[in-house]
């Protein structure tokens, strides 16, 4: 018998089932749907979550006030980083190529009639370095109007859009009133890309001193970001780092320091790891579902090789051999489960979709979890449908033609 | 063509062997037509089983066309009821879910033989029924579905049919048109062996194994029986 004529009769049997085919296969529907959408979800989060920590720069160190066990505890509380340790650590710590220490705070900004809230970030003259910011139009503020505590500002992109987008204007040499006191526009930076939860082009950048003195009235600083020259030094200076600041905050060696130094290579670490997580736990939901899709479908196979066990006889009687009868009964649980996939397959795409518009949550359907659940599925259909069809293909042809 | 030789059937029901058939032993030519006859239980079945080739005996020898059936593998027993055996049982034995043309064309597939559609319908042809070929059985008549199956038993060309009660679900004139049918292929040529416990049909026949309990206990022309 050829292939193909057993193909078609596996069909037939399937069709003229529908119902019991279609809940056979839900099983494996399921699981692949849901592990389709799933992958897809985690792998928009974990794309995310990416180009954030790249676009921040994945040679900075960051350091934080507070102790890193205790990160609960509010950075605007604690106050035990200063500026004189960002100046140290500029001067005192080798192989690093900008420092930037900052305060930010929220403010309402105000320019003709306009008004607008947004994040001010008090910050020295590395910082638009640092985090990747290009100058669109004018300059950056340097040392000298940092030393004097000079009321000017640099204007992200949000901003700008938001205070000068009517009138068309040129925002440098412009005057705004931050919190109701004057600062001169000196400069606009390029969009950098709003991000789902987090817009880096609205904000304002001006001198750390001047937000110091003159805006916040604060004398500590809220983190300092440290740039290394070369990525695989990240360690060595942060043990520089480290060393330093315990010194200079007099911390006995038995004590745990009042900050806590990390970089974005340690966030990428703990992404990977939780994403490892993520994936184990997708494949145990996964193994799991596509496990019980397929105990399913043996069970409908055992059910139909046993209603059918007259036709088995006929088969037989007229010359079907074993591997024949095998093959039907493989052909049919395997479509079963190849269908499933497929259905599956669809499921999942559209819950992904459904799920980045309702959720404005990016999802990244990969080539390789489409074959892997496929395959998966497959691999079940011919696991659970062997033993059914083997119980068939060893049937006695006597037994079977006499079968009621 | 059909040899017989101290055919013995055992099978074991619990500790207890059961002897249903013992020591049969006959020939038949190509071109026969046997009626076996006997009450229920008398071995028929057995003997039926094992002259389709769909059961091996405990003893004794079956040649057909020559071949020793002992010690084949079901799947070489597959492949001769396939090309030397056709069967045609009392409640027709049809595939529900398929045609009347695929129905018979199911053993020309089985066997590999090309043009099998074509095949197919001049045995629905010879049975007078080309008109039904697109047909399910479940919209066919009684008499109608065991044309069929005769169509199918007759389309790999087979030297033997072997017809288990064929006319016991039908009406009389039906079964009568079933048996004339019969005829006819026989007068082609092809040996038909016939299980039936009907007297009326078993006249259609030539020859009589009378059967009980296991045993052969006539084996004779139908003419020499009337006499």
């Amino acid at each position: 018998m050829l292939i193909l004529d057993l193909f078609k009769m596996a069909l037939r049997s399937l069709i003229a089932n529908k119902l019991r085919t279609f809940l056979t296969t839900l099983g494996i529907i399921i699981g692949v749907a849901s592990v389709i959408s799933m992958i897809a979800i985690g792998e928009g989060a974990k794309q995310q979550t990416l180009s954030t920590i790249s676009k921040f720069g994945t040679n900075i160190i960051s350091i934080k006030p507070g102790r890193e066990k205790k990160r609960h505890v509010s950075g605007d509380r604690v106050v035990t980083l200063t500026l004189e340790d960002a100046r140290a650590i500029e001067s005192g710590v080798p192989l690093i190529t900008g420092v930037a220490a900052q305060v930010y705070k929220a403010a309402q900004l105000k320019y003709s009639s306009k008004n607008t809230n947004t994040t001010v970030r008090g910050t020295g003259q590395d910082y638009g370095r640092l985090a990747n910011f290009t100058i669109d139009r004018g300059r950056y503020f340097n040392m000298s109007e940092i030393r004097t505590s000079r009321q000017v500002a640099v204007l992200g992109a949000t901003v700008v859009k938001n205070l000068f987008e009517e009138t068309n204007e040129n925002p440098v040499g412009k005057t705004i009133k931050v919190d109701g006191k004057n600062y001169l526009i000196i400069g606009s930076m390029e969009a950098k890309g709003a991000l789902s939860w987090y817009d880096p082009d609205d904000q304002i950048f001006i001198p750390v001193t001047t937000a110091q003195k003159r805006l916040f009235g604060m004398d500590h600083v809220q983190s300092i970001d440290v740039q290394a020259a070369n990525i695989e030094d990240l360690e060595t200076i942060k043990e520089d780092i480290d060393r330093l600041l315990r010194l200079r905050h007099n911390i006995r060696e038995d004590k745990e320091s009042d900050f806590h130094v990390q970089n974005s290579s340690q966030w990428l670490n703990s992404w990977g790891d939780a994403a490892k997580t993520f994936t184990y736990l997708l494949g145990g939901v996964a193994a799991i579902s596509l496990m019980v899709g397929g105990i399913g479908i043996m069970n409908i196979m055992l059910v139909s090789v046993t209603e059918r066990t007259r036709e088995i006889g006929i088969r037989k009687a007229i010359g079907a051999k074993k591997r024949e009868i095998l093959e039907q009964f493989l052909i049919e649980s395997v479509l079963m489960s190849f269908l499933g996939g497929g259905i599956g397959i669809l499921l999942g795409l559209v819950i992904a979709k459904t799920v980045s518009k309702m959720g404005g949550w990016e999802t990244v359907v990969s080539v390789e979890s489409i074959l892997l659940a496929f395959g998966f599925s497959v691999g079940i259909g011919i696991f659970f449908g062997y033993y059914p069809a083997n119980k068939a293909a060893n049937m006695n042809p006597i037994d079977a033609l006499r079968y009621e | 063509m059909i040899d017989v030789q101290n055919l013995c059937k055992t099978y074991q029901l619990g500790n207890v062997n059961v002897s249903a058939l013992k020591n049969a032993t006959f020939s038949f030519e190509r071109g026969e037509f046997v009626a076996i006859m006997g009450p229920s239980g008398s071995g028929k079945s057995t003997l039926m089983n094992l002259l389709g080739c769909l059961d091996l005996p405990s003893s004794g020898t079956y040649r057909l066309d020559g071949n020793d059936i002992q010690g084949m593998t079901p799947d070489r027993l597959a492949e001769i009821r396939n090309r030397k055996i056709g069967f045609v049982f009392q409640n027709f034995n049809l595939l529900p879910r398929a045609s009347a043309l695929e129905n018979i064309e199911l053993p020309l597939l089985y066997g590999r033989v090309p043009d099998s559609s074509k095949k197919a319908m001049s045995a629905l042809d010879r049975v007078g029924l080309s008109e039904r070929a697109r047909h399910n059985p479940s919209e066919l008549s009684g008499g109608e579905r065991q044309r069929v199956a005769i169509a199918r038993a007759i389309v790999n060309e087979p030297a033997i049919i072997l017809a288990d009660e064929p006319t016991g679900n039908l009406d009389s004139r039906t079964g009568k048109e079933i048996m004339n049918i019969f005829t006819q292929l026989n007068r082609d040529g092809v040996m038909v062996l016939l299980v039936t416990h009907e007297e009326e049909i078993a006249q259609y026949a030539r020859h009589i194994l009378l059967m009980k309990d296991g045993e052969i206990v006539k084996n004779a022309m139908i003419a020499e029986i009337a006499t």
